[in-house]
């Protein structure tokens, strides 16, 4: 069994457990083990690099060398936030004597830069793909908007996405499940982010764009792999609807969630139940042949 | 002269400061406008990401002083597409983190960016105490900051039921580690 360190972020322990458990759940049937690093702390967020760029290092950089105590070369960062802050954290010790030298003595702690965060997008493609292809039974019957957001795609030097406007990640994973994903305007636009709580109205109106775009045309569900793109899409969507004429229901899945479904897990093994927006509709309509895990 | 004594020495403008603390370029920028075409928050903000760029280039003090008290550095989502579409690779989002700093520093802050900052504020001090974000922490102290007291109440019990909320924070068994990273970390940015 491959194991790997696993940062889940204060997100996928709180708003986005959904996420965390249908993470797991693929990770099981590709036999990796996400192993959590020992007492991890918050990122720092936007609130960290908004205020102060010495805590927007030093927050992420404890999480790094935490890792390298623990002799990973890997982390899986499931969180877009979250892998931002911790790439950039290496990129800046990586590439910055000042932090070099200044860093392991705010977090106590000697730091290297061998423990290299990776995205859920990566660690999909490869850890599990060649483990599960041959598993992805019940075939996925529907039209998918892949939306992607800011941080998986941008900045160009912490990601490992080709064709930072129009990225196909997504699209191959959801083709090899057997679903259909739409060609759409708005995969790399922005949610909001973290103006969620503080500028709600914002929020609305820049989400109303993309679930109007994706609805329109004709998708049954947006894909994300992002917690804080999730709770934007799905949390928000009564301050989404004031912005549009119609009562959007789309709903807003991970890609860990597709990817479960697609092997045949249970909806609720998978978190369909703690969504605000329901899935249900979508779910019946693909057919089910539903496996223990 | 007796006059000369009186005169207040020039502050250092901005776009040299940026230049030696970030080390980023103002003046590469052309006033093409792809960043302001392709900022979601372009009509938002009281000047876009290329008008902000011309005010620092210019480099008078009142237009400093213009770009430190405007709102839209505050409402930069950081979402890097301006940085990612901007021909001369200006690091937009970058210089905006650097405003934000300086902004708070020389107390100039937009007086409509104080909720924005009092909520940045309550998360890190969610990190301070417990070294993670407990959501009801941050809530509930940005709710006594902000006096915004019945926001969002509609929504917590929602997330309660879907096992989405912690109602008693984690807090971890490095609390010590976090906190003097910050006692540091502060006393680092106070001394600039």
């Amino acid at each position: 069994m491959t194991k790997i360190g696993y940062f889940p972020g204060c997100s996928l322990n709180g708003t986005a457990k959904e996420y965390d458990l249908s993470l797991k759940a693929i990770a099981r049937f590709a036999d990796v083990e996400l192993v959590e690093l020992n007492d991890w702390n918050c990122c720092g967020a936007t609130a960290a690099h908004s205020l102060n760029s010495t805590l927007a290092v030093a927050l992420p950089a404890r999480n790094l060398a935490i890792a390298e105590r623990m002799g990973f070369d890997e982390i899986l960062v499931p969180c877009a936030a979250c892998y931002s802050r911790l790439a950039q954290a290496l990129y800046e010790i990586k590439s910055d004597e000042k932090y070099r030298t200044k860093i392991p003595q705010l977090i106590e702690m000697e730091i290297k830069g061998t423990a290299n965060p990776i995205t859920v997008l990566d660690f999909i493609n490869k850890y599990v793909l060649d483990k599960i292809k041959d598993k992805l039974t019940n075939k996925l019957n529907a039209k998918f908007a892949c939306y992607y957001g800011c941080l998986l795609t941008r900045p160009e030097h912490l990601s490992t996405i080709e064709r930072r406007e129009d990225p196909l990640v997504m699209e191959q994973i959801v083709k090899l499940a057997g679903g259909i994903a739409i060609d759409w305007a708005f995969k790399v636009e922005c949610c909001g982010a973290g103006l969620s709580v503080v500028r709600t109205d914002i929020v609305g109106k820049l989400c109303a764009k993309i679930v109007d775009d994706a609805s329109s045309r004709g998708a049954d569900a947006i894909v994300v792999a992002c917690p804080m793109c999730h709770s934007n899409l799905d949390m928000r969507r009564s301050e989404i609807n004031k912005n549009l004429s119609t009562d959007n229901k789309i709903p807003a899945i991970y890609i860990t969630q597709l990817l479960g479904l697609a092997l045949g897990i249970e909806p609720n093994k998978l978190g369909f139940d703690k969504h605000f927006v329901p899935a249900d509709n979508f779910i019946q309509k693909l057919q089910k042949q539903t496996v223990e895990v | 002269m007796e006059t000369k004594s009186k005169i207040e020495p020039l502050a250092q403008p901005l776009k040299e400061k940026i230049l030696n603390e970030i080390n980023e370029q103002v003046m590469k920028c052309y006033q093409c406008g792809k960043c302001a075409a392709g900022c979601p928050l372009s009509g938002e903000m009281d000047y876009t990401p290329n008008q902000i760029l011309r005010l620092l280039q210019i480099g008078e003090p009142t237009c400093d002083d213009e770009v430190l008290r405007s709102y839209g550095i505050w409402l930069c989502l950081t979402c890097d597409t301006c940085h990612s579409r901007c021909p001369q690779e200006v690091d937009f989002p970058h210089i905006m983190d650097f405003l934000r700093s300086e902004a708070i520093k020389r107390k100039k802050v937009h007086p409509k960016a104080k909720e924005i900052i009092a909520f940045h504020r309550s998360f890190l001090e969610s990190i301070e105490k417990t070294g993670r974000l407990s959501e009801v922490g941050l809530i509930a102290s940005y709710k006594l900051k902000t006096f915004n007291l019945l926001q969002d109440v509609d929504l917590a019990p929602k997330m309660f039921a879907k096992g989405k909320l912690e109602i008693f924070p984690h807090r971890i068994k490095g609390r010590q580690a976090i906190a003097r990273i910050f006692e540091k970390a502060m006393k680092e940015a106070h001394n600039d």
